[in-house]
């Protein structure tokens, strides 16, 4: 996994609530078996609406997404990630995520950065006046910056999803550091719990 | 000691290891896997040289994107074809057993589970699927998981996590007759709001809860993802036991009696609390219909479409408005007054036989009215074999339904099973999200006895109306 420090560029504001994977990335393209390619595929439904906050001036180029609470509910599709990685995402900004979501997001290399409504609101009315205005968000310091008018808000990561972002972690190794623990474990579990036979 | 809760029991006991500052290594007992999330976690496997750590605890199945009908020929869809070839190829290479398409094991990923008696009270149970959490109904810590997570499940048959939060649903009264589990968890979800459950595991007690079949449990466990949560239990009683007793999977002899002591002791303590509470009296419900385009925003079958107005929270009231346009409904409009297109009854959520013997008591004798486009997917190929056996299909053919093989299928519309751009839907599935049976369609969840019902008549309509 690429290692993610300091994400700088422009900014889209999605600013509605309970934005769910099918809407990220519709059901018809999980038929791809590798994990790009998704980028037409990102928002498509909702890209049909020349209103629609992707195919404003620009907005090709942002790095970063700004959305309501529980952004990427619904469906555990990591597709969702890689389609708004493949499309140049690299962090979304958001008052709370769906937990498989932000688990994916993290996996992937993505930042889900957790603010509160209140710093939300305050970066939607930030990019409502320009909505070029550069945006940074650094993983190291956990903020969400707009530098022009001085606006810093602090947003929510767990040491360990930090470590692992900036370090870009492969986290299969990290855990297979406790292989003698998972050993272990394996010779105590109770001979009764099921086994798959082969058929 | 201090009183445990059913979700700590079953967490201690998989904790592997509690690294300083890392969240801990969960060992998992159960991962199944299906064709959609799977091709790039075997992928990112064998580009690391890794190796499936457990295939014996690992099991696949077809489901999201096979047809379901003319299973005996090629698949049509090259996309879909390459993704299946893909599942079989990485399951051969890797020595895990595939119940593939035509196989009488074949099936939705949470029902064979369940069915083969594999999921087992106080298990860890994960699938890259959100729906995992119907598992829970057992006793069970089950969720879904992505694609990277189920690559790790491959390769070290644990997960990293931060323990969630602990939810008590209790739900109080008994159901009124013409209420279901269905309609039972559309209005925990109207309670809980669909982010309501985000960073809990669930468990939903009660008289109500208690009352319910396994069939209604894991309806219930299965939608606990639609209200945020991680995951959904229930504590395994006589009525858990007595479903998995003699199951394939299940324990035998005096590993059943092992197994049954453990069981029992899984229930939480008295005493124990919850960090957060909501209770719901069951005997207020009624038959819901889903009018938005999330699962919370459902009424009873008696109700009226909402007006946003009324809704006292900005963003809740945008939403309903966007709700309402996609799909094209008026606030005030009676519910039984919506005519619909297209019957949707099967899924992980409703397509086990309990839920097709109510939907063809309803339709026995009746046929489907002449605009309405109506199809039966049972969850598993056992559960159609079953149905059958019984004369189900009969009930379903006769009136003008067609009868298909088991699948995913117009659940999320990834096979052919699609609406139509403005079409609209009565499915027993569990997502009304925009677009999720097929761009421009608009979904509304309902049970199956009131899918079956609104088949007949055409509109809204709940068994004791026809």
């Amino acid at each position: 996994m690429e290692a993610v420090q300091q994400i700088s560029g422009r900014a889209v504001a999605l600013n509605r609530r309970d934005v769910d994977t099918d809407q990220i990335i519709p059901a018809a393209w999980l038929k791809l078996v590798g994990r790009t390619g998704f980028a037409d595929g990102l928002f498509s439904a909702w890209r049909t609406d020349p209103s629609f906050v992707l195919n404003q001036p620009g907005a090709d180029t942002a790095k970063i997404l700004v959305s309501g609470a529980n952004f990427g509910c619904g469906s555990s599709r990591e597709h969702a990630v890689w389609a708004l990685q493949d499309y140049g995402f690299r962090a979304v900004v958001a008052p709370s995520f769906a937990d498989i979501f932000r688990n994916n997001c993290i996996n992937s290399g993505v930042v889900p950065a957790r603010v509160s409504d209140e710093a939300a609101e305050r970066i939607f009315g930030a990019l409502a006046a320009d909505p070029h205005a550069e945006t940074v968000v650094d993983v190291a310091a956990r903020t969400v910056n707009i530098p022009a008018i001085g606006l810093t808000e602090t947003f929510e990561l767990s040491d360990f999803a930090q470590w692992q972002l900036v370090e870009g972690l492969d986290d299969i190794a990290l855990t297979l550091r406790h292989d003698t623990s998972i050993e272990a474990y394996e010779a105590d579990r109770p001979d009764w719990l099921p086994k798959v036979r082969a058929e | 000691m201090t009183a445990q809760r059913l979700f700590d029991k079953v967490w201690d006991r998989h904790v592997v290891a509690s690294p300083e500052g890392e969240p801990v290594l969960l060992y998992i007992d159960l991962h199944l896997i299906h064709e959609v999330t799977s091709p790039q976690a075997f992928e990112g496997l064998d580009l690391a040289r890794r190796e499936v750590r457990r295939p014996d605890l690992t099991l696949a199945t077809m489901d999201h994107d096979v047809p379901t009908i003319g299973i005996d020929k090629p698949i049509e869809d090259p996309m879909a074809a390459e993704q299946i070839a893909r599942l079989r190829d990485n399951c051969a290479k890797h020595n895990i057993t595939l119940h593939a398409l035509g196989s009488v094991e074949q099936g939705i990923v949470h029902v064979i589970g369940p069915q083969l008696g594999l999921t087992q009270p106080g298990m860890t149970v994960v699938c890259g699927d959100s729906h995992t959490s119907t598992h829970g109904a057992f006793g069970a810590l089950a969720f879904g998981i992505g694609t990277s997570e189920v690559e790790h499940v491959l390769a070290t048959q644990t997960l990293r996590q931060v323990k969630p939060a602990a939810m008590a649903v209790n739900v109080t009264g008994e159901l009124p007759p013409g209420c279901t589990a269905k309609d039972l968890v559309l209005g925990i979800i109207r309670t809980l709001g669909t982010g309501g459950g985000v960073g809990s595991v669930i468990e939903y007690r009660g008289p109500a809860i208690r009352a319910l079949s396994m069939e209604g449990r894991m309806t219930v466990c299965n939608m606990s993802i639609e209200g945020g949560a991680r995951a959904g239990m229930i504590a395994p009683d006589d009525t858990t036991f007595a479903f998995l007793e003699g199951r394939k999977y299940s324990p035998q002899g005096a590993d059943w009696e092992n197994a049954l002591d453990f069981w029992r002791s899984l229930a939480t303590d008295p005493g124990a609390q919850f960090d957060h509470e909501i209770t719901i009296d069951a005997a207020a419900l009624r038959p819901a219909v889903t009018w938005g385009t999330n699962p919370a925003q459902s009424v009873s079958i008696d109700d009226v479409v909402p007006d946003p107005a009324t809704l006292a929270i900005d963003s809740q009231r945008q939403l309903a408005e966007r709700a309402l346009t996609y799909m094209d409904l008026k606030p005030g409009t009676a519910i039984r007054d919506i005519g619909i297109d297209t019957v949707f009854i099967g899924s992980c959520t409703n397509g086990r036989l309990e839920d097709l013997r109510e939907a063809a008591e309803v339709v026995r004798g009746r046929t489907v009215h002449p605009r309405v486009r109506a199809m039966v997917v049972p969850g598993s190929a056992r559960v159609k074999a079953a149905a059958e056996a019984e004369g189900l299909d009969k009930y379903f053919i006769d009136a003008g339904f067609e009868w298909r093989s088991a699948g995913c299928s117009m659940c999320l519309g990834m096979n052919g099973d699609i609406l139509a751009p403005g079409e609209r839907s009565a499915s027993t599935s569990n997502r009304n999200f925009e677009g999720r049976q097929g761009p421009g369609g608009r979904t509304h969840l309902v049970s199956p006895a009131v899918a079956a019902a609104t088949a007949v008549a055409g509109h809204f309509s709940a068994p004791g109306d026809l």
